[in-house]
């Protein structure tokens, strides 16, 4: 390999490579030169695959012998709200297989919405002898059964975080797996198990794990056994607790009181299933030092929340359900300057009529009154421009801004008018707005002022919406950073798609349901396109059964190296340039 | 006798209906059913989607669809793609709001586990305690289970929590399955309640399908059989069957139904 002159020795290179860490960063040096490449492939540690489809398990270790940490996600983001059938893929088996035999070393698997068997969590149990940390977010199919094995022979186990995961929970005995010598826990998330654990073995567990900073609970954890929980582990920095209600007697709550009170650590709160409000002032003593709270699951009322938000200060992350209400959330404006992200939930989405008081008025008196703020997610039922376009004046630093008017197609409740403007207002002026959603009753025009300004956005989100293909052009070339884009129920079809093919490939994924893409055309842009994968999902029977004009029920495209998939259930085609159709 | 009994836990096929106006909701003897019918009748007249058949799974019926897009004040038109050939069966649209409106999938985007916050603050703590203690079918705050209908070809998920009623279910079932309904689905229609074994024998020798479940003591029940609470605590998956291979269910169904009383 020449050498130029100025170039460094391989060793010092890699030096300085390891310093930088993040992902784009090290993409961009591996595209230097070759001796940087394979500098560089040979020192990455970390990965990250955000669609498990768009690569193959050989081609990644292939490229990267020596990683330490992978990440990988599987289904579209639509699948967290039941538009995704079951059996769609997501298998993170062959990924674990293949990497129990390429990575001896591996130390950290990060799963998203990925179908993980029993099987799988063997495999890791057996194969990383310095397996480290496990974290299945959203993923589904294994059983308290495979945690068992995970927690018998994972010697090193730092993390293990199975945030909203559903778990068939067979029994909460595999708690009691993790062996006595084991006692390098730092982090447990089980909240989304429904069965008791073995709560003596969670308390010994707990206390004899002395960086443990992490502990959520699930609901069945009974209130009453949390302060013995919280004084064997007074270093813990964010708790989850389970259901927060039990017999009113006196000793519970100063219990509990205490307990809070000897957690000076603390900064993170969460579960606060059932809650009986007169148990919630038992968290004041460490208000003032939450820097995020997560009521979401509280179902008490606006006064109580008020007492409990007032206090705290240092606040930068709030989740909460709306029964808050504008009034809790005016309290919150005034009281938590530091507030970075809200979301507030809806505690009766299917409900027809409002059953709190929560308006668009609450987010204004927080875009108002939190001059940090940054991230919004927020459901409710009425909206205006007006509003939309005061807190797009207020928060120009917006970065993510998801906004759920629960009735499909709601307008300017004032005007009647759609919400074009007021959506136009805010990607103007949140010039750094990475992450959109949009709802209520909507034209072409929003997508022409999307198109416009949305220049940094990566990631957007539609429903119910649009008139014409023309809104789907715009955005498709107009959003210069898109990565992400989803669509259902809207009138968007061939023309805009096929027009803006090539922009396809540089997206991560296009997810578009219920729209009016017709068969024909995604055969078209199968054919054209042969990086992509052009997925139709059609739960009625092959496409080919129709005439070529009748619109696909889903249609889900991703750019990938690895070819079209092969694990495919009997209701996904693939449109690609081998064949017109091939059913698997 | 053996009717007055019955009350809560009698066995119907027909899904118990959206009874608001009635004060008796439960069933009476089969005659009394037959007088009844026109009352019954004229009592669902907005209902009568709620409380019939999607049992057999019959396409939703039109009205419901016309109510479903029937955004009240909303100045647009539907926009709905072609695709939704189903809803466009426009009725006129039904002046009076349903009361419990068609869930369209997937909206609001909220997460199964979320979704009933409401529901939950409703029910008294104990209540809700004791049925969180019960459920066993994964995640602590879904009730997922498995629905697999004879002759299609994949499985499906519901969350029973996502319904409130057997309607609401039968509903999200029958538009689960509406693809895969083999032939013509028709029936008298589940107007009538029936107790009477001869008349649900009857009844499951004419439709093509009717939906069952495994409780948690193993054993396949027909749908409907008890109160709702009931079947959501105790439901561990859900069968779609042939009417005809259903009728071997009734006389355990039956069974089941006089040990409670």
């Amino acid at each position: 390999m020449k050498k130029a002159a100025y170039s460094f020795p391989e060793e010092v290179l890699e030096h300085v490579f390891s310093f930088i860490v993040s992902d784009k960063d090290r993409s961009s040096i591996s595209l230097v030169c070759k001796s940087w490449y394979e500098i560089e492939r040979w020192c990455r540690r970390k990965v990250f695959v955000g669609n498990c489809y768009a690569v193959s398990p050989p081609i990644l270790i292939k490229r990267f012998p020596e990683l330490r940490s992978v990440t990988l996600k599987g289904k579209p983001h639509f699948a967290d709200f039941n538009l995704v059938p079951e059996g769609w893929g997501g298998f993170a088996c062959p990924w674990i297989r293949a990497m129990a035999g390429a990575y001896p070393w591996l130390e950290e698997i990060r799963l998203k919405r990925m179908v993980v068997s029993d099987e799988s969590l063997e495999i890791i149990a057996k194969s990383f002898r310095n397996f480290k940390v496990l974290v299945l977010s959203s993923c589904e199919g294994f059983t308290t059964e495979g945690l068992a094995a995970i927690a018998a022979n994972c010697r090193n186990l730092r993390e293990l975080d199975l945030r909203e995961s559903e778990v068939e929970d067979l029994s909460g005995r595999w708690l009691s797996d993790f062996p006595d010598s084991y006692t390098s826990l730092e982090s447990l998330n089980i909240s989304c198990l429904g069965n008791e654990v073995n709560l003596l073995a969670l308390e010994r567990l707990v206390s004899r794990c002395p960086n443990l900073k992490t502990l959520r609970l699930n609901r069945a954890v009974p209130l009453d056994r949390l302060p013995n929980l919280l004084r064997g582990a007074p270093q813990l920095a964010e708790l989850g607790t389970g259901a927060y209600t039990s017999e009113m007697r006196p000793d519970v709550f100063s219990n509990l009181a205490e307990a809070f009170a000897g957690c000076k650590q603390l900064k993170t709160l969460s579960g606060f299933w059932d809650v009986l409000p007169s148990y919630l002032p038992a968290v004041n003593p460490i208000c003032s030092q939450l820097i995020s709270l997560n009521l979401s699951y509280a179902t008490v009322q606006s006064p109580d929340l008020i007492k409990l938000v007032s206090l705290c200060e240092k606040l930068q992350k709030l989740w909460v359900l709306d029964y808050i209400e504008d009034d809790g959330l005016e309290v919150l404006a005034a009281s938590c300057k530091d507030l970075r992200e809200l979301r507030v939930f809806p505690s009766d989405p299917f409900g027809l009529e409002p059953n709190v008081a929560l308006t668009e008025q609450g987010l204004v008196s927080v875009s108002e009154g939190c001059p940090k703020l940054q991230s919004v997610l927020y459901f409710c039922r009425q909206m205006s421009n007006a509003a939309l376009n005061t807190i797009a004046r207020n928060r120009p630093n917006l970065t993510r801004f998801r906004l759920c008017i629960i009735e499909p197609r709601s307008p300017d409740y004032l005007t009647l008018q759609p919400l074009d403007d007021g959506f136009g207002a805010i990607v103007e002026h949140c010039k750094d707005l990475r992450r959109l959603s949009l709802s209520g009753l909507l034209t072409d025009r929003v997508f022409e002022y999307i198109g416009t300004y949305g220049k940094k956005l990566e990631m957007l989100s539609v429903a119910f919406a649009g008139d014409s293909d023309l809104g789907l052009h715009h955005v498709l070339s107009g959003c210069d950073n898109l990565r992400k884009l989803e669509i259902r129920d809207c009138p968007f079809g061939d023309k805009a798609l096929l027009a803006n093919a090539a922009k396809l490939e540089t997206m991560r994924s296009l997810w578009m349901s219920s729209c009016s893409v017709s068969f024909g055309a995604c055969k078209v842009l199968g054919q054209k396109m042969p990086r992509l994968n052009v997925e139709v999902m059609d739960e009625s029977g092959p496409p080919d059964s129709r005439p070529e004009s009748s619109p696909v029920e889903k249609l889900y495209v991703y750019r990938t190296v690895a070819g079209p998939r092969l694990d495919m259930p009997g209701f996904v085609w693939t449109m690609d340039d081998d064949s017109a159709l091939r059913i698997s | 006798m053996e009717k007055m009994v019955f009350e809560e836990t009698e066995l119907r096929l027909g899904l118990p209906g959206n009874n608001k106006k009635k004060n008796n909701e439960k069933k009476r003897g089969f005659s009394e059913t037959e007088s009844e019918t026109e009352s019954d009748e004229n009592n669902n007249s907005d209902e009568t989607s709620n409380t019939t058949v999607d049992l057999l799974l019959n396409l939703s019926s039109p009205k419901k669809e016309a109510n479903k897009n029937n955004n009240n004040g909303v100045v647009a038109e539907n926009h709905s793609s072609p695709n939704n050939n189903k809803e466009k069966n426009l009725l006129p649209s039904d002046p009076a709001k349903p009361p419990a409106k068609a869930q369209v999938v997937g909206w609001p985007p909220v997460r199964s586990y979320r979704k009933n916050m409401f529901a939950v603050q409703k029910s008294s703590t104990e209540e809700s305690q004791k049925n969180e203690k019960n459920n066993n079918n994964g995640n602590g705050n879904g009730s997922f289970v498995k629905v697999s209908m004879d002759g299609a070809p994949y499985l499906r998920k519901v969350d029973l929590k996502n319904y409130n009623s057997y309607p609401q279910l039968s509903d999200a079932l029958g538009k689960m399955f509406s693809s895969f309904t083999i032939g013509s689905c028709e029936s008298e229609g589940m107007k009538d309640f029936f107790m009477n074994e001869r008349a649900l024998m009857d009844l499951l020798n004419n439709s093509d399908y009717v939906p069952t479940y495994e409780d948690k003591d193993g054993d396949w029940m027909l749908v409907g059989d008890v109160p709702w609470e009931m079947f959501v605590e105790s439901c561990k998956r859900l069968r779609i069957m042939k009417g005809k291979e259903a009728i071997g269910l009734a006389p355990r169904a039956m069974e089941k139904c006089k040990n409670r009383s």
